[in-house]
Formats: structure tokens, sequence, C-alpha cells
């Protein structure tokens, strides 16, 4: 690769960027650089900086200092409008579609076609949106609207709308986590699709198996420096982490799994049904076992959450205690029978986020730091302390706002508000969603710590390495119903002699696919 | 920056002069007006102890009001109803007091109060209306009913010993209505501050999903900020009556506009999740102070509206945060 051709070839050329937020340095003479025609990954845990160079480079955030060219020409005055005539695009996590207009509608939103009065024009719309679609090989009616659309087709027409914009740099941020894999597969097909046309793409994810399979190169960031910039060819998933990490290993494989040690018998469900999904659930979960739960969106796993904590009634069947049969009819009663949730949508149903980590670490727990109503702000504190101090939390203090916190410190902190009531039983939705691999193994070690120390878990995920790390026994959910138990033995290689230690991951993994299969024939 | 843990960069105090400055722009804004006033009205009697008195005395009602506002906005909810309810309990209160002596009004007057703020509760928490509607339908309401009951006339309170404690008196030079103020103050800004109440309060305002999911009745917590607001509005609608000896169905008409105006001057968020009891009451003395001023200002009626409604304008444009 001679320099002419690079150099000629760059989309975006970020050169020592920097950017600090009220004394903290976010980004650190940051330089990235992406040419047209390839989907470069941006990795990095939790508060390395990666969302912060995206806003840098989206007009969102002004760098303290730094150069920066599109296409080779200086970017002066940066602002969103300035990015997006430059041809930069963002699809955000959280999706900007509207949902009560139509495809068509969304698409060109701001950029209406209008007719000879003036009038909008949604014939012109749709048939340019049909034009468009085919152009990108994507089946979607224009004229349906958002909110009838699935999260990976939603996902597409937010893409489409960005290239109908004149996007040549499209940056994605985590754009997997609510697809099916039918869909991620649709979508990288796609991607693959813009890339030939000469779109650069940078893809940010914490699947490293989905960075494997898609990125043509790599940039790493670290604590708001660059570690490295390599051709995927020539990096592992082990080398990765160990970038992202900065430390060796702390991998998934690697957290101790003791062999179960089963206590009383914690949580038992007799053919309990809810208002939604769940029917006809037999479960059983004893002190110092982890029970995972499998299953795609919407086979009613986030609902049999939502029925053990009160969120939805019990249509019949009986849910015991202890051994003691108990009426959940709402999160107080729940809370009070020593279950904890860790919702699945942290944003919305986990933190405040407007308010201090505090606040939040003290809301589930009120009733233990107050006396006759008069909460003790010393107590308040001192137990926040304890949570960031026991889940290293990396925050400035126990009074900053959970808003200024990366996604992982975020999810500690709903870790935090939840183990600060010693629950007996706790659930947990999805805990990893979104959160780098770093946390993520610490979260799931501590799942592990929490179930020696004589917890019920139960926890729902899509994701098997993490299942395989926690879990000893699997359910498997399908429309509301357990269609197989997965039993921890059927897992386990007949080579590894069961002394608990690391799993044969790919054997597990076939095995499971195994069961998975069969359950949904 | 080799070890993360320790090298996260502690708040300095640039970053919190930074940070915070918006939120506290009403001290520095109090301070600014007081300084102009002072300065041209100087020689009109503006810093006479008489003038600032008055003011206090002016503002007591808005002051009490904003106080309860505050935690209906800090909860994500609001109450339009206020100024009416204080009118109709100036009147129930005058004509309890008719009918069965001074504990009776008091009785009558705080269970107006009570009445609508249950009413309000409940069509907003138990048949969904939001408390934006159902405010604005009882505002009308109260008011009618206030005309109502006293034919639009003037219910008198010939009871000295209420009009002393209720408004009107003062020990040596200091008003009643200041005590008043200072009480609910000091007991309002505790209860949001220090107790699970008061976090419950803000939790709900700002994320009620997430405060549901962590146990805490969220309509529960709505349905008593709503009692809270007409309440303290009834206690206004009592000083209303006792300051001017009479039950009026006018008194307070109008206050609801300025007592969100002082919670929002204060940095109340409209959207609720934040709040301080002490910056509402500080609003509502600035808005007391520009009337003041505006007044020995020689201004007209009509033009001090317009004058307030700028400084207003100006003050919460300031505090808002960008974007």
């Amino acid at each position: 690769m001679t320099p002419e051709r690079s150099s000629t070839s760059l989309a975006v050329k970020m050169d020592k960027v920097s950017k600090a937020f009220g004394g903290v340095k976010a980004l650190d003479e940051v330089n990235l650089e992406i040419r047209s025609g390839e989907i470069h990954a941006l990795l990095g845990g939790n508060g390395a900086g990666k969302s912060t160079i995206l806003k840098v480079l989206r007009g969102v955030h002004t760098a303290d200092s730094g150069v920066i060219e599109i296409e080779g020409k200086p970017v002066i005055q940066h602002s969103t409008e300035a990015a997006q005539k430059a041809g930069i695009g963002m699809i955000f996590q959280e999706m900007s579609l509207i949902p009560t207009l139509t495809v068509a509608q969304n698409i060109f939103l701001t950029n209406e076609y209008k007719d000879s009065l003036g009038l909008i024009d949604d014939k012109t719309a749709i048939s340019k949106s049909r034009e468009l679609f085919k152009d990108l090989g994507v089946n979607i009616n224009p004229r349906a609207y958002v909110d009838e659309l699935s999260a990976g087709q939603r996902q597409l027409t937010e893409i489409v709308k960005a290239i109908s914009q004149n996007t040549r740099v499209l940056i994605l941020d985590e754009p997997s986590t609510a697809l099916t894999s039918d869909e991620v597969d649709r979508l990288f097909e796609f991607l693959h699709h813009l890339k030939e046309r000469g779109t650069a793409v940078v893809y940010v994810s914490h699947r490293m198996d989905e960075i494997m399979r898609i990125a043509d190169r790599a940039t790493i960031l670290r604590d708001g420096r660059n570690v490295i910039t390599a051709p995927i060819s020539e990096l592992t998933i082990e080398l990765i982490i160990e970038h992202i990490i900065g430390v060796k290993s702390g991998g998934l494989s690697d957290i101790e799994r003791k062999p179960v040690s089963r206590g009383k018998l914690l949580l038992e469900l007799k053919n309990a049904s809810g208002k939604h999904r769940p029917k006809n659930i037999n479960l059983a979960v004893h002190a110092g076992e982890v029970i995972g739960v499998a299953g795609l969106l919407g086979s009613g796993r986030s609902a049999l959450a939502r029925l053990l904590f009160g969120l939805d009634p019990l249509v019949s069947g009986s849910i015991f205690i202890a051994g003691k049969k108990v009426n959940l009819r709402k999160p107080k009663d729940a809370i009070d029978q020593g279950i904890a949730l860790i919702p699945e949508d942290r944003l919305h149903q986990g933190v405040v986020i407007d308010h201090s980590v505090e606040e939040n670490i003290s809301l589930s727990v009120m009733d233990r730091l107050s006396k006759y109503g008069w909460v003790s702000m010393r107590r308040a504190v001192e137990n926040a302390n304890k949570q960031i101090f026991d889940l290293r939390i990396k925050t400035p203090s126990y009074r900053t706002i959970v808003r200024n916190l990366s996604g992982g410190n975020q999810q500690k902190i709903v870790l935090g508000k939840w183990l600060a009531s010693e629950p007996r039983v706790l659930i947990l939705d999805e805990p990893t969603a979104g959160i780098d691999i770093g946390s993520k193994s610490e979260i799931i070690a501590l799942v592990r710590q929490l179930a020696s120390d004589g917890c019920a878990v139960i926890l729902i995920s899509s994701e098997l390495p993490e299942l395989l790390a926690a879990c000893d026994n699997i359910i498997v959910m399908k429309d509301g119903e357990i269609v197989r138990t997965i039993e921890r033995h059927e897992l386990d290689s007949p080579e590894s002699n069961n002394s608990g230690a690391s799993t044969d991951l790919q054997y597990a993994e076939k095995k499971f696919q195994q069961a998975l299969q069969e359950a949904h024939q | 920056m080799s070890n993360p843990v320790s090298d996260e960069a502690r708040p300095t105090l640039l970053g919190w002069i930074q940070s915070s400055w918006r939120q506290n722009i009403i001290y520095l804004g109090f301070i600014i007006i007081f300084m102009f006033f002072a300065i041209t009205l100087g020689d009109k009697g503006f810093l006479s102890s008489i003038n600032l008195l008055n003011i206090i005395r002016q503002t007591a009602m808005i002051s009490v009001m904003a106080v309860a506002m505050t935690f209906v906005l800090a909860a994500g909810e609001i109450d339009l109803s206020v100024g009416a309810v204080a009118g109709l309990a100036s009147v129930t209160t005058a004509m309890g007091m008719d009918i069965g002596g001074v504990p009776f009004g008091i009785f009558a007057g705080l269970s107006t109060g009570l009445l609508v703020g249950m009413l309000n509760g409940l069509l907003s928490t138990k048949i969904g209306i939001p408390s934006f509607l159902t405010t604005l339908a009882m505002m009308g309401i109260a008011k009618g009913v206030a005309m109502w009951i006293s034919s639009t006339k003037a219910v008198p309170i010939l009871s000295e010993g209420y009009a002393w404690f209720f408004g009107g008196g003062s020990i040596g030079p200091i008003p009643v209505l200041l005590f008043w103020t200072l009480s609910f103050c000091v007991v309002g800004q505790l209860v949001l501050k220090r107790t699970t109440f008061g976090r419950f309060v803000l939790s709900s305002g700002g994320n009620e999903t997430a405060a549901r999911y962590s146990g805490i009745n969220t309509s529960a917590i709505k349905f008593r900020v709503l009692v809270m607001t007409s309440m303290a509005a009834a206690v206004a609608g009592m000083l209303y009556a006792g300051r001017l000896q009479s039950g009026r169905f006018q008194l307070g008409e109008g206050d609801e506009l300025s007592v969100i105006a002082a919670a929002v001057l204060g940095g109340t968020s409209l959207f609720g999740g934040k709040g301080t009891v002490i910056g509402s009451i500080m609003g509502a003395l600035m808005i007391g102070l520009i009337n003041n001023g505006l007044i020995l200002m020689g201004l007209e009626f009509s033009q001090q509206l317009i004058a307030r409604g700028g400084i207003i304008i100006l003050a919460v444009a300031i505090s808002q945060n960008r974007k």
C-alpha cells in the first residue's frame, strides 16, 4: 500500500484528536483513519472513547484539539449539519425513526419531495424509496408504517435513509443488539453491498464473532488512547480482548464454575401462567444454583421475569418462595420476598439517568437507609461507596450523574442497586447487552459469586458463552412455555473430567445448538 | 492512565462552576435584579424596610404554593388548579367561620384543599387523565363553585385573631406571613431532600419506569403530590382571606402561572426529576421583587405585564441547558 494510494482513498482522517469533559480526558490524541470501501471496526471497553470519537466525527461534540479531514478536505467549523453535508451518517443504538410515519415518509423526512404547488408529494417519495430499496437489495414496503416493521427492517430503513442523504461514511453503533441472527445475516449482506459501492462503514460492536466476520480493519482504543490499528486478518479474538482490557486473559471461559452445591429450594413455580406469555411454567431454583433461560426474543423470557417480579399478574398456578406460597401483585411484594430483577432495558427500566450514582443505588433500599421516613445520608453514602468499591464502578464520586458514566458502569449501578437489597432470588435479564467484554466477565463472575453465597439466580441471555460460563442448567423457552431443559452434563465434553473448570466451548456450543434445534421442532 | 480506577479525574472547582452555574442562576439573577432596583430606585423607597417587608407579604402566598408545586413538577406532573383552589378555599373558610366559628372555618378551608386534591389525584392516577387536563378542568370547576356558593360576593371575616394569624398580623415589625413562608420553605426543603418520600418523588419524575421497577408505587406518589398542591393552595387561600379579612372567588386568580414560573425560575424541571424548594422560594421572591420594582418605577400595569414577561423569559432561557 503506497502512501499516495492510501491518502487518496481515505474517507476520514482524524489526527491527534483530544477531548475532555469537565476535567476528564475522554480522548487523548486519538488517530483514526477510515478508507473508502472498507468496513472498519472500532473497538474498546466502556469508557475507552469510542462513542466520543464518533460523536466528534458526527459533529455532536467539538474536539478540543486535533485535525479532521473528510475525503481529503480539512474540516474547520464542525457541526452536525456540516458533518451531514460532508457525507457522515450515524445510525444510533436508539433508533431515530418516527413510528407513526411510513417508511417513505421517514426516509425523506426534512427532504420531502414537493409538487408544483409546494405541497408534499408522497407518491414520488414512495417510488424513489422503492428505487433505493431495489438498488440496495432490500425488501421493505415503502408504504408500511414504521411501527409495523421488525427491528431488523427498521435498522435497514434507517441505513437506507442515511444512504439517501448521500452518506459516504456510515457509522453503526451496536447495530445488531436488537436483531435476530437471520436479520444480522441480512444486515451484513447489505453492508457488503454498501462497501462495494465505495461507502466507508464504521462498525462498533461488543460481539467479537461479528467483528471477525465482517470487518476489514480494526482500531482499538483504551482509556481514550490508540492501542492499535490493524487488518482484521492479523488479529485473533484473544488478541483483541487483550488489547481492549489491557491485561492478559479475563475471558469468559476462565471464570471458575465450582461444582453445584445445591442449598434449599428457594424459588418454585407450579403450573404458573402469566397474563402475557408464560404458560404452565414448572421450575425449581435452589440456593447456589444458576438457571439459564434461553430462547428467542418474544419467547416469553422477559415475561417470566416480569411475572416473578410482580409486574405482570399471575393468572393461574402458584409461586413459592422458600417453601411459602406468595402473592406477588406489585414489585414491592417481590422485593419484600427478597426477589431482585436486573431489567432488560437499562436506560428505561434500570436507572434514573439524570440522578446521581448514590441516588440510584439507594432507590431500592430506601427502607434500610432511613428511619421514620428520614434518609440517613451517612448510611446512603456508605452503602453507595460500598457498591462502588465492591463492583469496581468507575466513577469520580458517588455524586456523579449517571448519564456521564459508560454503559458498563451504568449496568454495574443497576446491579449495585439490587445487590444492596441482599436478594435471595436474583433475576438478570440480558445483563451484559451492549457492554464490553471486560465488564461482561466481571458481571458473570459476580453472578457465580452470588450463587455460591447462597443466592438462587435466573439468568436470561441470548449469548451462549455467557450462559455456559454462568449456568448450571439451562431452560429453553418457546411461545411462553419451557420446551426443554438442558442439563449441564449434556454440554460437557466426555474428555473434560468433570472438574468443573473450563468447558470445551466448541463442544458445548454444538450440543447446545442441537438441543435448541430439537426444542424448536 | 495506566490505572484507570485511581486516575479518574476528580471534579475540579472550575468544572463544578461550569456544570452547575446554570442551575444556580436564580441566586445570581436575584442579586443582580435587587442591585439594579436598589441603585435606580433607592431614592423612591425601594430599600426601606417597609417596602422590603411588603414584598415578603405580597409573595407569601405564591411562595407557599411554589413549595408544593416543586413536588408536583419534580414528580413529572403539573397542577394548574392552585389559583382557583386558593380562591375557593378563601370562600369556604369565610363561610365556615360564619357557621361554626374559627376552628370550623379552618377545617372547611383545609377540607376544601384535601377534597380537590384527592379528586385531582384519583382522576390522574385511577382514570389516567393527564394531570395537565385534570387540573385544567378543576380550575374551572373550583372557580365556578366559589362563585356559586358565594353568589360572587365577598364573604367577610370578622375574627381579628384569625386575620392576625393567617396573614394580617405581625410580630414587632416582622409580618406573620414571613413565618409562613419560612416554615413552608424549611419543611419543604427537608421533605424533598432528606426523606424517602422526597427521593421517591424525584425518582418518579426522573424515570417513572425505573422507579416502578425499584418497587416504588408511582401512582401513590402522584396522588400524594397532587393532594399536597391543593392543600398548599388552600392554605394560600386562607392567607389571602386573613390578609383581606374576607373570602372572595377572585383571590388567587392567575396565581398558577406565577407559581409555576417561580418553580421553573428556581431550577425545577417541567419534565420532572429535578427541583429545589429553596430555588422555588427564590423564584417567587424574584417575581415579587420585579413586580414591586416595576410599580415603583411608575410603569403602567400594561407595561408591567410586558416587562415582567420579558424578564421571566430571559431568566428561564439562561437557566435552561443548551440543547
